[in-house]
């Protein structure tokens, strides 16, 4: 599945919740599986009393990956040339995000038809927790 | 920075996808259409092959997380506050169970803000190069990571 030039538009959008109240759970199981054990999010007890914050918050590139996911979903498995995020607001148990996707500019470079894409995760609040920008390869 | 070898393996694709709730089959399945495919982010899991990794325990060193008391370590550890800022991919290719990418990480820029939320932050620019057998680029990736000079307000 790759989007078609043909049935995509400037200005289109895709929008999924791509967390649901997030778990401690969870943010463990993405630092088993990137190798990232980080106690500020694995570690509660360290993180409260040692580093001054009120819990273990996610990963940024948790949340990253979690953009990917609505990405994916959205464009097809392999496609991306580029993904880039800035993460501007830490990510909390207890938390459920949402991604919007939305189409930016569908143009040709060196006979490949792209889409550029923009991205905004916010989070239950509405308050953006990550901004950023995808390329992808789409079909003519 | 030595070269790390990260050898992408159809099991930790699984477990990577698992921890995103990513259900999608090319994550999971070998039979799925178009076969397995390494998620965008996964080239972040070069951490497990990285044997230096700050960010892991390791057997007979302190460990600066909680056990009998707060901290293991003494002091402020200096892998405190050292939060991720950004995060670019550029895709030459998207890796699959067999690559075997050998990963070589280079310092960029640093530069210094001043944050109302944090104080003062120091940002530091990280670009890793990930080529497979032939020497081909896959994929390269610039992390900016940020030290804060306080926890972040959340007011």
């Amino acid at each position: 599945m790759t989007l078609k030039a043909g049935s995509l538009k400037v200005g289109d959008k895709h929008t999924e919740r791509v967390a649901s109240n997030l778990s401690r759970t969870q943010i463990v199981m993405y630092a088993g599986a990137s190798g990232d054990y980080n106690t500020l999010h694995t570690d509660e007890i360290y993180t409260t009393k040692v580093a001054g914050y009120p819990s273990v918050f996610a990963h940024g590139m948790l949340t990253m990956g979690l953009t990917g996911k609505a990405l994916t979903n959205f464009v097809g498995n392999g496609t991306l040339t580029k993904f880039g995020v800035r993460f501007t607001n830490q990510v909390w148990p207890g938390d459920s995000l949402d991604t919007t996707i939305t189409v930016a500019d569908i143009r040709q470079e060196g006979g490949q038809k792209l889409a550029d894409l923009t991205l905004s995760t916010v989070n239950q609040d509405g308050k953006e927790v990550m901004t950023g920008t995808a390329t992808t390869r789409i079909d003519p | 920075m030595a070269k790390i070898t990260f050898p992408v393996e159809a099991t930790h694709i699984k477990m990577f996808a698992r921890a995103l709730f990513d259900e999608n089959p090319v994550y999971h399945d070998a039979s799925a259409a178009g076969g397995i495919v390494a998620p965008p982010t996964f080239p972040q899991a070069v951490a497990q092959f990285d044997p230096d990794y700050h960010l892991r325990p390791k057997p007979g060193q302190p460990w600066f997380g909680s056990a009998k008391t707060p901290s293991g370590v003494e002091g402020k550890p200096n892998s405190m506050g050292g939060l991720h800022a950004e995060q670019h991919y550029e895709y030459h290719r998207h890796p699959r169970p067999g690559d075997v990418l050998t990963v070589e990480t280079k310092l960029g820029k640093t530069w210094e803000k001043e944050s109302k939320r944090a104080g003062k932050l120091t940002f530091r620019e990280r670009i890793a190069e990930y080529r497979d057998q032939k020497g081909e680029l896959v994929v390269t990736a610039r992390g900016v990571s940020v030290a804060t000079e306080r926890p972040v307000d959340q007011g």
